[in-house]
C-alpha cells in the first residue's frame, strides 16, 4: 500500500497495466511529453517509449477512431480526452461504433478501448471546463460507464476498466483529482465493474452519488449525525451498469432516498435511480425522492459555487426528505 | 465483375418485390472494386463502407452469405441486425461497416499503428465514397496517416453523386486526390472503369506501405449507374444524357471488348459465362429461402461480453410477451 492523491492513482494503474501486458498502449493530446495537462500520465513516456504513449494531432474523432480501429485488430488502447466538455467531436465514434461494434457484428468484433477523461465543475473551468454529461453515455447501450470517487477505487477500477471486454467510459473528478488522498493497493489489484460501495452506513435514508459528489455528501451524511439522523451513503461507483441490487437493497432498509450529481436536473442520471426505486422498492419509500443537483443550464463561471450541489444543499434535502415521513 | 452486375440486379428485383427491404446496389463500380479487391494480401484488412459488393467476392464471400445477411435470417453472422449491405466476416478481414459516413477512415488508420507495433507486414484500406471527403473523419484519417506515416490505402470511389449532391458541389477542390496533398500523403487519380490502372496502382500504393513509405490516397473516378439505393430515385438530380454517356464507359463492356478485341474472348463465351452467373444466383436464392427466420431473442445478445442483469430481465419479459403472441417477428 502507498499512498496517492487521485490522480496520481490514475498514473499508477496507468503504469500497472502497462508494466504488465505490452498490448496496452496509451493515446491523447499532451500526453507523452507534458505528461498530461492534469499530469495524469507523467512519467509514462520515458518509461514505455513514444510507441505506447502517444501523443496526437488536436482531433478528438481522430484520437477515439484510432483507438477503435487499434481495438479491433486486438490491442488494448487506453485514450485521454483532455475535458469531457471536449469529447463531443468524437461522439459519432463513440456512440454510432465503439459502443455497437460487437453488437453489428453479431460478437465478431469487440472493441475494448477505454476512454479516459476529466469532467465536471468547481475548478473555475467555465462552461467548457467543467461539464458533467455522464447520462449521454450511460443512455448509450454498449458502453460502460465508471465514475471514481477516492484513489483506491481510482486505481482498481482503471485497472478492470482497461482489461474489460467491453468499451469503458471512465470519468475522473477533476475536482478532487488532489484534493482528496488515500492509500493505494500495489500491482494488479482490481475493483469490480458494476457495484456500488457503501461509504458509511445507516439507517433512517440512503443517500446515493458518486464522483466529486462523495466528499460533499459524506459531510453532510456526518453532520445530520447530530440530528439523530442515520445516513447511509452510497457511492454508485458505475452508473452503467448500475448495482440495481444495492440501490434498491439499500433503501428496502432505509425507506428514503436522496439522489445527488452535479450534473443538470432535466433527464439527469438521478432520474434513472429515481424510476428504479419507483419500480422495484415503492412499497418500501416512506417519503418522495429527492434530488440535489446542478442547474437546467449551461454551467456558469463565475457563479459555479451557486451551481454545484454542496453539503449544505445535500444536508438540507435529507432533512426534508426524513422530516417529509 | 459479371458475377456482381448480375447479383446486383437480382437484389434490385428482389427489393422491388418486397422480399428484401432494402438494397444498394454497387453497379458501375465494379472495375475499381475487384480492381483494388485483387491487387490486395488476403491478410489486408479492409474498411469497407455499405456499397461494396465487388470487393466482398474478391475475399470470397458468398452469395448465399450476402442473401442470408439481406434477409437477415438464422443463417445471417450479424444476426439480423444490421440493415442490408451492411456486412462484415472477420476471417475475411473485412470489418463490419456502419451506415454514418467516413467513420472507417480513421479507424483503418488506427488497425494500420496497431498492425506494425505487432510486426504485421499488411495494409489497411478504408473505402469510402465522394461524399465521404467532407466528412470529419476523413480529415482526421488523412491528417494521422500523415502524421504516423501509417501502411494505409485510403481507396475513395469517386461516383460523382453522394445521393443527390454532384461532385461539383461536394468540394471546390479540382480532384478529390490532391486533398491528399495538404497532409503530406500522395494522391493520385485513376480511371476506375479500367480494372487494369486500378490494379497497378493498388500494387503500387501497397508496395510503399510495405516498404514503410507510408500512406496513398487513390480517387477512382468511376459512376454510379444505378440509384444510391433503392430508396432514391436519381431521376429527380441527374440526366438521362448523363448517364447514357457513363453508360458508354461502363467498366464491364469496357472489359468484354478489351478482351474480343484481343481475341481472348468470343461473345459465345460471354453469354455463357452470362447465364452461368445468373444461375449461382439463382441458386443461392433458392437455398437461402429455405433457411428460417433469426432467433427473436438473440437480439439482446453481444450488447456487452455478457448479459446484465437488467437485459437479462428485458429478455425475460420478451419471452413472455412473445408467448402471449403480444409481439411477432
Amino acid at each position: 500500500m502507498t499512498e496517492a492523491t487521485l490522480v496520481q492513482a490514475v498514473n499508477r494503474a496507468l503504469h500497472t497495466a502497462m508494466a504488465a501486458d505490452p498490448e496496452v498502449l496509451l493515446l491523447g493530446e499532451d500526453i507523452g511529453v507534458n505528461g498530461g495537462v492534469f499530469r495524469a500520465t507523467e512519467g509514462l513516456l520515458k518509461e514505455f517509449g513514444a510507441d505506447r504513449v502517444i501523443d496526437t494531432p488536436l482531433s478528438e474523432t481522430g484520437i477515439i477512431g484510432t483507438a477503435v480501429g487499434m481495438a479491433l485488430y486486438g490491442l488494448k488502447p487506453v485514450a485521454e480526452i483532455q475535458f469531457l466538455d471536449f469529447i463531443y467531436p468524437g461522439f459519432d465514434q463513440i456512440v454510432s461504433e465503439l459502443a455497437k461494434f460487437r453488437y453489428r457484428s453479431g460478437g465478431q468484433y469487440p472493441c475494448h478501448v477505454v476512454i479516459r477523461t476529466p469532467y465536471g465543475g468547481g475548478i473555475k473551468g467555465g462552461l467548457y471546463h467543467s461539464q458533467s454529461t455522464e447520462a449521454y453515455f450511460a443512455h448509450t447501450a454498449g458502453l460502460k460507464v465508471v465514475v471514481p470517487s477516492t484513489p483506491a477505487d481510482a486505481y482498481g477500477l482503471l485497472l478492470s476498466a482497461i482489461f474489460d471486454p467491453d468499451p469503458v467510459i471512465f470519468l475522473e473528478p477533476k475536482r478532487i483529482y488532489r484534493s482528496v488522498s488515500g492509500e493505494i493497493p500495489e500491482g494488479d489489484h482490481r475493483e469490480p465493474i458494476g457495484k456500488a460501495r457503501i461509504v458509511r452506513e445507516g439507517t433512517d435514508v440512503s443517500v446515493f452519488a458518486y464522483g466529486a459528489m462523495i466528499p460533499p455528501a459524506t459531510e453532510a451524511c456526518q453532520s445530520l449525525e447530530g440530528e439523530g439522523i442515520s445516513a447511509e451513503l452510497v457511492d454508485l461507483r458505475t452508473l452503467s451498469p448500475v448495482d440495481s441490487p444495492a440501490v434498491i437493497a439499500s433503501v428496502e432498509k432505509t425507506g428514503r432516498a436522496v439522489i445527488v450529481h452535479e450534473a443538470a436536473r432535466f433527464c439527469g442520471y438521478g432520474a434513472e435511480i429515481a424510476a428504479i426505486l419507483a419500480d422495484k422498492a415503492f412499497y418500501s419509500l416512506k417519503a418522495p425522492i429527492a434530488r440535489v443537483t446542478g442547474f437546467d443550464t449551461p454551467f456558469p463561471y463565475a457563479l459555479e459555487n451557486l451551481y454545484l450541489p454542496n453539503a449544505a444543499r445535500i444536508r438540507q434535502s435529507v432533512l426534508d426528505t426524513v422530516r417529509a415521513a | 465483375m459479371l458475377l456482381a452486375r448480375a447479383f446486383d440486379e437480382r437484389c434490385l428485383t428482389l427489393q422491388r418485390q418486397g422480399r428484401i427491404g432494402f438494397y444498394v446496389p454497387a453497379m458501375g463500380q465494379e472495375a475499381a472494386q475487384i480492381g483494388c479487391g485483387w491487387a490486395l494480401d488476403p491478410a489486408d484488412w479492409l474498411f469497407p463502407a455499405y456499397r461494396e459488393l465487388g470487393l466482398a467476392l474478391t475475399r470470397g464471400v458468398t452469395l448465399d452469405e450476402l442473401l442470408c445477411q439481406f434477409f437477415g435470417n438464422a443463417q445471417d453472422r450479424l444476426k439480423g441486425r444490421q440493415m442490408p449491405n451492411h456486412y462484415g466476416y472477420r476471417d475475411r478481414n473485412f470489418v463490419v461497416g456502419s451506415s454514418p459516413i467516413g467513420t472507417q477512415i480513421i479507424q483503418a488508420v488506427g488497425a494500420a499503428m496497431a498492425a506494425r507495433r505487432r510486426g504485421d507486414a499488411i495494409v489497411t484500406i478504408p473505402f469510402f465514397g465522394d461524399g465521404a471527403t467532407s466528412s470529419n473523419d476523413f480529415h482526421a484519417g488523412l491528417n494521422f496517416a500523415g502524421v504516423f506515416r501509417v501502411p494505409t490505402i485510403f481507396f475513395c470511389q469517386n461516383n460523382e453523386w453522394a445521393i443527390s449532391l454532384p461532385r461539383s458541389r461536394q468540394t471546390a477542390a479540382k480532384t478529390l486526390a490532391e486533398k491528399g496533398g495538404a497532409y503530406g500523403v500522395p494522391g493520385e487519380v485513376v480511371d476506375g472503369n479500367d480494372v487494369h490502372q486500378v490494379f497497378r496502382a493498388v500494387r503500387t500504393a501497397r508496395a510503399r506501405a510495405i516498404a514503410g513509405d507510408g500512406p496513398t490516397l487513390i480517387e477512382a473516378q468511376v459512376y454510379r449507374l444505378g440509384p444510391h439505393s433503392t430508396s432514391d430515385d436519381p431521376r429527380r438530380y441527374r440526366s438521362d444524357a448523363e448517364l447514357a454517356e457513363w453508360k458508354q464507359k461502363d467498366p464491364i463492356g469496357r472489359l468484354k471488348h478489351e478482351l474480343l478485341d484481343a481475341g481472348a474472348w468470343t461473345e459465345e463465351q460471354d453469354a455463357a459465362l452470362l447465364e452461368e452467373v445468373r444461375g449461382e444466383v439463382a441458386q443461392a436464392l433458392a437455398r437461402t429461402e429455405t433457411v428460417g427466420p433469426a432467433d427473436p431473442t438473440s437480439f439482446l445478445d453481444d450488447v456487452y461480453a455478457t448479459r446484465t442483469p437488467a437485459l437479462d430481465e428485458q429478455r425475460h419479459y420478451l419471452e413472455e410477451m412473445l408467448k402471449a403472441g403480444m409481439v411477432r417477428q
